[in-house]
């Protein structure tokens, strides 16, 4: 491992954006069950990796490191775009 | 229902000195509502131009106490929302956050164990919160925290640890991996799987195990702890970002 | 809401324009250091194992090894930058093959009127032609004097400095002609499809 991965040092779990995640859902995201539509494996939410310092955040598959969602704010709205999500479950 | 989440602002009620590079910050918040141990809240800063920065910061406080949360927070140099933390937050100052967030990062009295807790640095905090509720809700889980710090002076809450350590099932070990003082007997090297094996074979291969901390130590504890045999799903990590160090 | 929130005593890390301000876009603030943004893992290509392609609508494509690309007329260049996320950095050292010099081993259908960037990490971005050609766009491989770091899109990045640094694609490996400009990464959640900072394009319709 380099100790001087600046990237890897960014690099933060999806709970780290649960606040994010419960203003655009309404509700606690870091527990829902999200499967990787490009690898298939299962993890939840708040296990998943987490890009911020970026121009919107970024989620994707621990597994395989394909991009599962983003999310961008503007001054106008919030978009999301779940493509890399076969599916999301949440419990009660 | 709980509430939907909204920015508030809180107010400083207390700073403490924890290290030389850590402060303990006591919020007391209008709306405040019961956190889970390990949870976290969102610390918006904004200028008088606009400009805001947005860091989170664990309650290292057990959701027993209520109306106020403790944030245990350290200065990292470079950064930008940590040093206005430390250096220009005073008592009585406002401070804009929302939380509480992030139930995945989360132990409660009744989520069982036994617990294995691993933090480096201010990795500590949402762990010592944990630590609170569990002797606040008199759980006898059995427990232990692996904590890795530079030196013996920068260890957070090493009294209080000591004191923690001291009642029903929880053990403490220490690692300093910068410099030790004499006649240390605790560890003294980076965590790795020979220490993690040590720490974690009386809890067994059915502990739940939660670590914090800088994103290598994250990484190096979780492959360790599920190569020693814990199940990838009750290994949970959180990585803390970029300490500059 | 808390619109009108201020953190007494917080200006954050930013430099103040000085005698500068000209050169600083609407919105943006300086930064001394190169900060590092990050939609991923960095990916790690073997040189050995690198290739840049430009395909599409080109009536035959051409691809450069990492050795055959050291071999093509380099420049240096020197221009400021500016990041969507508000800061800009003056007088940033580049050494790279300037888009221009890469088009001429190849012959463009006259349908061609935009590009798609790849990269490396599975990142895109488009750019018009009018906005990659003329000197304006470069496949740079050296920073400020030094082999470029991964973190900062090495072994080899695009450099479009005249419009929002996202277009600078990190990790470039290939430019696709195309006959419509079409988003890419960012460009399809949000972001303006063009970006020019001068204008603030920011956000779709800004
Ligand atoms: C869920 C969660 C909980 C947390 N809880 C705590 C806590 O309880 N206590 C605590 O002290 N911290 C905690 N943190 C960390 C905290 O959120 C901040 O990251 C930390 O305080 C540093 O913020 P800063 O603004 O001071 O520094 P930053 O401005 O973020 O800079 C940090 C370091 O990274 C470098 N850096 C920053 N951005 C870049 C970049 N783009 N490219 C290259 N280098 C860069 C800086 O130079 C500096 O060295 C937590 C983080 C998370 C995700
Ligand atoms: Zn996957």
């Amino acid at each position: 491992m380099n100790d001087n991965d600046v990237v890897r040092d960014l690099t933060l779990d999806g709970n780290a954006v649960a606040g994010l995640l419960e203003e655009v859902f309404g509700a606690d995201m870091t527990t829902a069950d999200g499967e990787c539509a490009h690898c298939g494996s299962a993890n939840a939410v708040g296990a998943l990796r987490a890009y911020t310092r970026a121009p919107g955040v970024v989620l994707r598959c621990p597994a395989c490191g394909g991009v599962i969602a983003r999310i961008v704010q503007t001054p106008r709205g919030t978009l999301v775009d779940l493509r890399g999500a076969a599916h999301l479950a949440m419990r009660r | 229902m709980r509430r939907p989440l909204e920015w508030q602002i809180a107010t400083v009620k207390a700073i403490a000195q924890e290290t030389a590079q850590v402060k303990t910050i006591t919020l007391v918040l209008p709306g405040w509502t019961a956190h889970r141990a390990g949870q976290h809240y969102d610390v918006r800063l904004t200028a008088a131009d606009g400009y805001q920065a947005q860091r989170s910061y664990s309650i290292a406080s057990p959701p027993e106490r209520p109306g106020e949360v403790d944030l245990t927070v350290e200065r990292i140099p470079d950064g930008e929302v940590s040093p206005y933390l430390h250096d220009v937050l005073v008592v009585g100052d406002a401070v804009e956050v929302r939380g509480p967030v992030g139930g995945y990062f989360v132990w409660e009295a009744s989520s069982g164990g036994p617990l294995l807790l691993v933090a480096g640095g201010s990795g500590v905090v949402p762990l010592m919160a944990m630590l609170r509720h569990r002797a606040a809700a008199g759980a006898k889980v059995p427990a232990r925290l692996l904590y890795s710090s530079r030196t013996l002076e920068d260890v957070i809450y090493r009294q209080e640890l000591e004191a923690l350590a001291s009642r029903d099932g929880l053990e403490v070990f220490h690692t300093l991996t910068r410099g030790q003082p004499k006649g240390w007997t605790g560890y003294a090297r980076r965590i790795d799987q020979p220490m993690l094996a040590e720490v974690s074979g009386p809890l067994g291969t059915a502990a739940l195990a939660f670590i914090c901390g800088p994103t290598a130590l994250v990484e190096t504890t979780a492959s360790a702890l599920v190569q020693l045999g814990l199940a990838q799903e009750r290994v949970r990590t959180e990585r803390f970002g970029p300490t500059g160090t | 809401m808390s619109q009108k929130f201020v953190s007494r005593g917080f200006t954050g890390k930013r430099e103040r324009a000085g005698g500068q301000g000209a050169r600083v876009p609407p919105g943006q603030h300086l930064v001394s250091d190169f900060p590092v943004l990050s939609a991923g893992p960095t990916p790690r290509t073997d040189l050995a194992r690198w290739t840049f392609t430009i395909d599409g609508l080109v009536t035959a494509p051409v691809s450069w090894s990492w050795a055959d690309f050291q071999h093509l007329p380099v420049q240096d260049f020197v221009k400021d930058i500016s990041c969507v996320t508000k800061w800009t950095k003056l007088d940033t050292r580049w050494r790279g093959v300037s888009v221009d010099t890469l088009f001429e081993h190849v012959e463009l259908d006259p349908r061609a009127v935009a590009l798609i960037a790849s990269c490396d990490g599975g990142y895109t971005t488009n750019l018009l032609l009018s906005d990659a050609l003329n000197g304006q766009a470069f496949v740079a491989y050296e920073y400020d004097g030094k082999p470029l770091a991964p973190e900062h899109g090495g072994p080899a990045r695009l450099v479009v400095p005249h419009l929002y640094f996202w277009k600078s694609a990190k990790w470039v490996r290939g430019l696709r002609l195309v006959n419509k400009d079409a988003p890419g990464f960012w460009e399809s959640l949000g972001y303006h499809i063009r970006g020019d900072p001068w204008k603030e394009q920011r956000y779709t319709d800004d």
